[in-house]
Formats: structure tokens, sequence, C-alpha cells
């Protein structure tokens, strides 16, 4: 599965198309930015309430699939200009981590860590 | 060599990836560079947080990879207690930017194979962290 195919089920907004057709390899819901560090992998989906530029310089080094700005939160000017440089998915939606998180479960989406 | 000024969030990160661009480029294994990336971008972070300014030195194989971090600033008084997960002393403003959970030196621990930090209170750190096949 794709950002592409999750844009409409879940009603995500566009801010940054970027590199939308990576396959999602797992999701990561967090605002710590060193937790993220510590346990998002490369090809994860990021969901968050950052709207800060750093959002972007965590999300390439770890080379994640894309991020979504949750809880109605606009991404700051310089977090949309370095994501389009960066060519990361960039998408916001008005509902919480928690239902976003939700949804993207019952899609089959994964975190690391397995019971 | 590679300069970081201290409080500088719209450059922050810049660094990190630019050794990463560096590395992927000489031919690095991804997995050294994955946990390169990760443990640059926390000391990086750590510099650009708590620290005046920095400078960051890469010398790298595709098999090891030597980076040090070196600033001038208020050093650390106590580093195991600094190392310590969920120890920090990031102020409000910055918390509110998504740092200050205090696992930034833990994830360099993790990350590098060889974690060293030299530290004098009131001139700066020094941390050097070597990554290298298992
Ligand atoms: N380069 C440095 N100069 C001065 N103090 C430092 C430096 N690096 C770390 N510290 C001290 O060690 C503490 C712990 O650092 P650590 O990176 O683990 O957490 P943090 O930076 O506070 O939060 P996080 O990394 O999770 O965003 C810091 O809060 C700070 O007091
Ligand atoms: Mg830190």
């Amino acid at each position: 599965m794709t950002i592409r195919e999750i844009v409409q089920p879940l009603g995500l907004k566009l801010v940054v198309e970027g590199a939308s057709d990576k396959e999602i390899l797992g999701g990561y819901t967090s605002d710590l930015l060193s937790d993220v560090m510590a346990n998002a992998k490369s090809g994860y989906l990021w969901i968050t309430n950052q709207k800060h530029q750093n959002c972007v310089a965590v999300a390439s080094l770890l080379d994640l699939c894309g991020v979504i700005i949750v809880g109605g939160t606009q991404p700051d000017e310089d977090t949309v200009a370095k994501a389009r440089a960066e060519q990361l998915p960039l998408y916001t939606s008005d509902m919480s981590a928690f239902d976003i998180a939700g949804r993207l479960y019952e899609m089959g989406v994964r975190g690391p860590i397995q019971p | 060599m590679f300069r970081i000024d201290g409080g500088d969030f719209a450059g922050a990160g810049a660094v990190s990836s630019k050794i990463k661009k560096i590395l992927q480029h000489i031919g690095t294994k991804p997995e050294i560079i994955r946990r390169a990336s990760i443990a640059t971008y926390e000391a990086e972070m750590n510099v650009v947080i708590h620290a005046t300014m920095g400078e960051i030195a890469l010398d790298a194989t595709p098999s090891i990879v030597h980076i040090r971090i070196l600033d001038e600033g208020p050093g650390i008084p106590d580093i195991d207690r600094a190392m310590q997960p969920g120890y920090s002393t990031a102020p409000d403003e910055i918390r509110e930017m998504g740092f200050g959970a205090g696992m930034g030196l833990p994830n360099m621990e993790r990350c590098a194979d060889k974690l060293d930090i030299k530290s004098v209170v009131g001139i700066g750190t020094t941390v050097d962290m070597v990554f290298r096949n298992e």
C-alpha cells in the first residue's frame, strides 16, 4: 500500500505530493523527535502534531515514506518548502493521531514492536 | 569539517544530512549509514540546543566511520546523569518543537559501536563516535 492509496479513504489533505508512490513499510506516532529517531524505521509513515521544519530533517535522515500532521495543525512555511526540496510526502488531517493510526492499523499498517 | 551554530534551528540537521550523503557516496553499508545518521543528528541537535557553536569532523572508509563533534558551550557537569534516558535540561520553548525527551544521548549510545564523551564545564564538550561492521 502506498500513501497515494490511503489519501482518499483517510480524507488526507495534500500539502506536498513528493514521492507518494513509495510503499508504506510501517507506521509510528510521536511528537518527540528523538523518540522517532529511536523507533521509526526506513519506509515508515510518521504521524505527528509537530509542524516545525525539523520534522523534515528527521524524516529524510530516516528515509521515512511520508509525514501526516494531525489534529488540524498546519505545517510552517519552512516545513513545506523543505519537504518540497526533499520530495517528502506531506499531508494533513483534522483527525487526531489516535484516529489516523487506528484507521491505518485496520488497513494493515504496523509499528516496530509486535506482540 | 562542518560548522554548527548554537540556536540555529533553521539550519539544524544540515550537517547530518551532508554526512549521510558523503557516506552514501563512498559506498558505506546502509546499516552503518543509518546508525551514523541518527547519532550524528542527535549530536548536532545537542550543539544547536545546548551549546554556542560546534564543529563536526568525519573520517570514513566504507567499513569504518569516525565522527567527532566538538563544541564551545556550558559543558556537561555529570555525564552519567546526562546519559540516563529521560534526563533533559531543555527549556520549554525547545520542548515545544519536539526536543527534550532526554533520549538523544541514549540514542547515540545505542547506535554507535563506541561512544566517548569528554566535557569541561564552562568550556565545552567533545563527542567521539565509531561505527563499523559488526
Ligand atoms: N553538547 C552539549 N552541551 C551541553 N550540555 C549537553 C550537551 N549534550 C547534552 N547535554 C546535556 O545532557 C542532557 C541530555 O542530553 P540528551 O541529548 O540525551 O537529551 P536532550 O537533548 O535534552 O533531549 P532530546 O535529545 O531527547 O531532544 C541535555 O538536556 C543537556 O543538559
Ligand atoms: Mg539531545
